[in-house]
């Protein structure tokens, strides 16, 4: 498809890498934000949004963006303007650049660069600069402590996440996730299971379970929404913003969460593979369960972020730098041992 | 060592613990109710407005004098001689035309005190609760049936019998009061008679 | 942006204000911190901000009886428990016998509402600190006990159904039968809270060893009700200053053991509460068995309320602690000085003894765990 594109013209194949992942990201981000009220509510016993759009209030977040849109674009006397109003634009662009390097299908995939989850989790680390940018230029107290908790709860724990993926990288021996993906096809773990690295070797599993504790704190869930855990820190470094420029935090928060959650089916679940081997398996299908791999891990993420209460900002650092970033590189020096030794 | 393992454990399994309620919750039944379609039935004693059976009522005052808020503004009349106002359904007399009976809602605190001095039942709380309103004023309720014209004439009658009973009462005052300067004047004239030559001592040339 | 050289320390300092709109300080309580980074050096609480001039009010009226509703709004999450006291406080000043059936519904709905409250007490706990889904849960819970309060008292929330010497209305045929049924199905839901929150982990390190009260800093403040039970003090004015007819009911005092961590951190507080619930439900349940099915709750209630002149103080254990109310009585029809001792007061000014040196974070969880009512405190 993109190269018939580039056969047009240069700009055009562009123009269409950028359009898919955009177009993804925010029809995902519109289903995952009434998703999210939906489970919620149902998770609380109660029905969530019911009203607009008939069904279930299927269209609720259309009509919240709506409304945001018209809402008055509030800017502080003191606040920063320049710093203020780029920061949100810069989150969403981050995580939205991270998405070139996804592949959503066997047929498509933004960029095939050679050092895809290098790029990835280099690209990220500009989350952390908005996010410090939005609590600073607010010049208010709240948002500045939620900027620097989230500052200080990223950089953490990107460490833990990057061992992990070294982890994967070192089973698979290439940093392209394309290629990565392609090894897991196939279906003789054992017998029956598919060839998924979570299946293949006990360290990986507690490498997942490692790495999809670091996204949670990533991507700012329950237990470790501190940033903006509105009880402490009224709104953390989100508190002055409004209207659209809000609507884009929530759109990068909600992007950072799929494309982690992206990442995590890629790595240990295969990415887009069948389950059942070549039974349903193709680049529509691939896109189809590459999407339930990740909204799964997302739906895990909503349970328990309507399940459990958050840590404190030391008890964070302490899971991170204590217990995390030790026991993910001992699992990655026996995970090099299963590898030779096996 | 073995100690962080099993703090660990701890840890993870409390959590499924909360994840297993949580998804135990999910496909539960919800206890939503979606209002204006769906409503919760009020018991019958519930209080949400406050209700005035103007039929009933005598014009008391009782409820006015015991509402802490003083929500309750009554205006009476004592209904002149040649109306009768009948009785109430419990059977007391009603001696007063009901030109005002307000309650302002806005002001009342729903605490019942109200209902329970009224010697004919008539003031109570009934469970209707959607009244909400865009102005205020609009939660002062009326309950006195009154024509504004009705009123005016029930006062201007009132007016015009107190006047009546006023003069009255001053014809009578009057003549009282001239009869006993009548008999003063007598009483005097007779003192007079008596004393005029003390009184010529008196000046005492 | 204020900041303060801190004179100990050296190091810069940062005042900030919590409240009083502030997500988690429980309605209008305004909290200066003085921050050194995320710790906290100082805590100055303000309040005032719902202040209603009750004791000013109490004096205008023409009436005791008048005063009943305006104890309602005092704490509007245990109204029942602020009307007991005060009607026991006119009933002794007036030397008033209370029927006995009275005294049960009153103890019913008493224990009732104080489960009601400590619902809503550890729900918004447990909001604080990220726990959204046990709150309604909660919920949900405290609405079964306020359909129970609206078909007997016909009001939700604000009741004014205590009189002097009886109760404004008799409770409707089915009471007992759905007190009755609503301890059945409550019980189960304790247990299911236990699992959801008390005993989780993440919920235990945020609250355990944080803002320790010991028992004599607690004895100092004149702290009450679970406050000092969560210290270990067995004090509960329903065993140790019998009031109503709690003589004749057999429950026990739960106190904070330190089972998770130090004697007298937020989690004791927190669990206190819980184990007053089952209390609170065995209380109800004797109270059920032994409440006479016949008489009439309005005919002792006295036409006027003129008590001696005199002053009398009367103490209750309400969800929050001991409350009192000191009446003073010129032998006219309107009290000449009514004054609450309320529980929720006196916490408050627990807080800068126990949240000197924690972090933000634990300042929400020790405002939580006090479990104050603004309405309370301002009055």
């Amino acid at each position: 498809m993109t190269e018939y594109a580039s056969n047009i013209h240069p700009m055009a194949a562009i123009l269409i890498h950028a359009a898919i992942p955009l177009t993804i990201i925010l029809v995902y981000a519109l289903v995952a934000i009434w998703g999210e009220r939906k489970i919620a509510g149902f998770i609380q016993d109660r029905l969530g949004p019911m009203r607009v759009g008939g069904w279930h209030g299927w269209a609720q977040s259309i009509a919240d963006l709506l409304k945001l849109i018209q809402k008055e674009d509030i800017i502080p006397t003191n606040a920063s303007r320049f710093l203020f109003k780029f920061a949100p634009f810069m989150m969403f662009a981050a995580s939205y650049a991270a998405f070139a390097v996804i592949p959503f299908s066997s047929a498509y995939i933004g960029s095939m660069i050679n050092i895809g989850v290098f790029y990835l989790l280099a690209i990220t680390s500009i989350l952390t600069l908005s996010v410090i940018m939005a609590g600073w230029a607010s010049n208010n107290k709240w948002s500045l402590l939620g900027g620097m908790r989230s500052a200080a709860q990223m950089v953490s724990y990107e460490v833990p996440t990057i061992a992990t993926v070294l982890t994967v990288v070192l089973v698979a021996g290439s940093l392209n996730l394309m290629t990565v993906t392609e090894m897991q096809a196939g279906n003789d773990t054992l017998g029956f299971l598919p060839n998924w690295l979570i299946f293949q070797n006990p360290f990986l599993i507690v490498a997942f379970i490692i790495f999809f504790i670091s996204i949670l704190a990533e991507s700012h869930r329950v237990p470790f929404d501190l940033p903006e855990s509105e009880s402490e820190l009224v709104g953390g470094y989100q508190t002055e913003y409004s209207g659209m420029r809000w609507a884009m935090f929530m759109l990068a928060e909600y992007a950072d969460m799929l494309l982690l959650s992206l990442l995590g089916a890629t790595l240990f679940f295969g990415g887009w593979n069948s389950p059942f081997g070549d039974f349903m398996s193709g680049p529509v299908w691939g896109f189809f369960w590459f999407m339930l791999k990740g909204l799964l891990l997302v739906f895990v993420m909503m349970w328990i972020r309507w399940t459990l209460p958050r840590y404190r900002v030391d008890q964070l650092m302490h899971i991170c730098w204590n217990i995390l970033i030790p026991l993910s590189f001992i699992n990655l020096v026996l995970t090099a041992l299963w590898e030779v030794i096996f | 060592m073995l100690n962080a393992v099993k703090q660990s454990w701890l840890t993870f399994r409390s959590i499924f613990t909360g994840m297993g309620v949580t998804i135990r919750h999910f496909f539960g039944p919800s206890v939503t109710l979606q209002y204006p379609e769906e409503k919760m039935e009020l018991p019958a004693g519930a209080r949400a407005r406050l209700y005035v059976n103007i039929d009933d009522c005598i014009g008391c005052n009782l409820c006015a004098r015991a509402c802490p808020v003083n929500c309750i503004d009554i205006e009476t009349v004592l209904a002149t001689q040649d109306v009768d106002l009948g009785k109430t359904s419990t059977g007391n007399p009603k001696r007063f035309w009901l030109t005002r009976f307000d309650i302002d809602m806005a002001k009342c605190m729903y605490c019942d005190l109200c209902v329970y001095p009224c010697p004919t039942n008539c003031i109570y709380m009934v469970p209707e609760y959607e009244y909400s309103e865009f102005d205020r004023s609009n939660l002062v309720y009326h309950f006195s049936n009154l024509e504004p014209e009705m009123v005016a004439e029930v006062k201007e009658k009132a007016e015009q019998e107190a006047e009546q009973k006023k003069r009255e009462r001053e014809e009578m005052m009057r003549k009282k009061a001239e009869e006993k300067a009548k008999k003063e004047l007598e009483e005097k004239k007779k003192a007079d008679e008596e004393t005029p030559k003390n009184e010529k001592e008196n000046r005492g040339e | 942006m204020i900041e303060v050289i801190s004179k100990e320390t050296g190091n810069k300092e940062m005042v900030i204000n919590m409240g009083p709109q502030h997500p988690s300080t429980h309605g209008v309580l305004r909290l200066e911190l003085v921050l050194d980074g995320e710790i906290i050096t100082k805590v100055r609480p303000n309040i005032g901000y719902l202040h209603r001039c009750f004791e000013k009010y109490a004096e205008q009226m023409d009436d005791y009886a008048k005063v009943i509703p305006y104890t309602d709004r005092m704490d509007y999450v245990s109204a029942i428990n602020q009307e007991h006291g005060y009607v026991i406080a006119l009933e002794r000043m007036l030397e008033l016998e209370v029927p006995e059936r009275v005294e049960y519904i009153r103890v019913i709905m008493a224990e009732l509402q104080r489960i009601a409250s400590h619902l809503l007490g550890i729900g918004a706990f447990g909001l604080d600190l990220g726990a959204f889904s046990p709150f309604l849960y909660l919920f949900t819970e405290r609405e079964k006990i306020l359909d129970i309060f609206e078909r007997v008292t016909g009001a939700r929330l604000l009741y004014n159904y205590f009189a002097v010497a009886g109760l404004m209305r008799d409770v409707h045929p089915k009471f007992k039968a759905d007190t009755a049924e609503f301890v059945r199905t409550f019980r189960p839901k304790i247990k299911e809270l236990n699992d959801l929150l008390s005993y989780n982990k993440i919920f235990i390190q945020r609250t355990a060893n944080i803002g320790v009260l010991p028992e004599k800093v607690a004895f100092n403040y004149a702290a009450s009700g679970p406050v000092l039970r969560g210290s270990g003090v067995k004090w509960d004015l329903r065993k140790n200053d019998p009031y109503s007819i709690y003589d004749r009911f057999e429950f026990d005092i739960p106190v904070g053991t330190g089972e998770v961590g130090t004697l007298g951190d937020c989690w004791d507080r927190y669990i206190v509460r819980v184990k007053e619930m089952e209390q609170s439900l065995r209380i109800i349940e004797q109270a059920l068995d032994g409440m006479p099915d016949e008489g009439d709750v309005m005919e002792a209630i006295p036409k006027r309320i003129r008590p001696k002149e005199g002053e009398i103080y009367v103490r209750t254990e309400t969800p929050r602690g001991e409350l009192g109310y000191y009446i003073v009585s010129d032998k006219s029809a309107s009290p000449f000085r009514v004054k609450a001792r309320a529980p929720s007061f006196v916490h408050l000014s627990v807080l800068p003894a126990i949240s000197k040196g924690s972090l933000i974070a634990d300042m929400v969880a020790i405002v939580g765990s006090i479990d104050i009512v603004l309405g309370e405190v301002d009055r």
